[in-house]
């Protein structure tokens, strides 16, 4: 089981529900996905067309543990203005701490992110920061009290999958909270090796809304958390230089 | 009266004399509806018995698909 706080989760695998074309697809990658956390971002509504549909309204509530994020927010009191909005609704469990410090990389800011988690912390918050792979970043987050730490695996919506698999090994040594790797992740194999290096969970939301099917790549994913970790629990053979024969070198009939 | 909703200027009937009066008026209908009263954020309970006056500044927002 993966333990965040006070929650408890089968799933492995956290997912975003942003740039899905169509609500009935989204609805039905998010079932198969097996996901028990949803992330989400808080906006205006359009006060002008309010009959525009929402994606809720396809969701049952009380199935899923909500993850809102602070995106848009460039500094720690905006992150907590948003957070508190979020918490208004009733429906925000977990929040997920983003504020971004540049907009063509979408990295985030490491300064303003200890700001807020230690603002939300302080109002009785579980948090969740998204920030960069920089280990010593993670390590003062987690000194702070944050509930996981989620460092991304390459840049948001990139799809590069895991640039820096050092620094994340490091990460995860070092952690003493869960580590959800959050961002970059792109293909199945991407999810799996995150999951092979140690992590505990992962997040990812334009890997499965931008496939080209992302019911079928919902269910992918799904899988690849499960091997992966699977897999880190089996504990693999090491790398070797040299082969070792998988047959016996006795007894070979002449 | 004139209010400020999500950052424009709108004039609603002064019959209008709560939050959630505001809320049918405007026909919002977001399964999450989240208010922010003169910068001060209204928990759930809270929409019915505030009221509303002229120059009040109001945000509604929801919850949108994100990462």
């Amino acid at each position: 089981m993966l333990k965040i706080g006070e929650y408890e989760f089968h799933s492995r695998l956290f997912l975003g529900t942003g740039k899905f074309k169509d609500f009935d697809v989204q609805k039905e990658a998010v079932e198969v996905s097996e996901t028990e956390v949803l992330t989400f971002a808080v906006r205006r509504m359009n006060i002008f067309e309010p009959n525009q549909p929402n994606f809720l309204e396809k969701i049952d509530l009380n199935k899923y543990k909500f993850l809102p994020n602070t995106a848009g927010a460039k500094t720690a009191e905006e992150a907590v203005r948003i957070a508190k909005l979020a918490q208004a609704s009733g429906l925000c469990h977990m929040v997920k701490v983003e504020i971004i410090g540049c907009d063509k990389t979408l990295l985030p800011d490491p300064v303003e992110t200890l700001k807020a988690t230690e603002m939300l912390l302080a109002d009785g918050f579980t948090v969740l920061p998204y920030t960069s792979d920089d280990v010593v970043l993670a390590k003062r987050l987690e000194e702070l009290g944050a509930h996981a730490i989620m460092p991304g695996a390459s840049p948001i919506g990139s799809g590069q999958g895991i640039i820096n698999p050092l620094n994340l090994t490091f990460i995860i040594e070092q952690s003493n909270v869960p580590v959800i790797v959050d961002a970059g992740l792109g293909s199945p194999k991407d999810a799996a090796y995150a999951m092979e290096l140690g992590a505990d969970g992962v997040l990812l939301n334009t890997a499965v809304s931008g496939a080209k099917d992302p019911v079928k790549m919902a269910r992918a994913m799904k899988l690849a958390v499960e091997a992966g970790r699977l897999g880190y629990e089996a504990g693999r053979i090491p790398k070797k230089k040299y082969a070792t024969a998988s047959s016996p070198l006795e007894g070979i009939s002449q | 009266m004139e209010l400020i909703i999500n950052g424009t200027n709108m004039t609603v009937p002064s019959s209008i004399k709560t939050v959630t009066d505001l809320i049918d008026h405007l026909n919002l209908k977001s399964p999450v509806i989240i208010v922010e009263h003169n910068e001060k954020i209204l928990q759930k309970g809270e929409h019915a018995h505030t009221m509303i006056e002229d120059g009040d500044k109001i945000e509604f927002v929801q919850f949108v698909g994100g990462g």
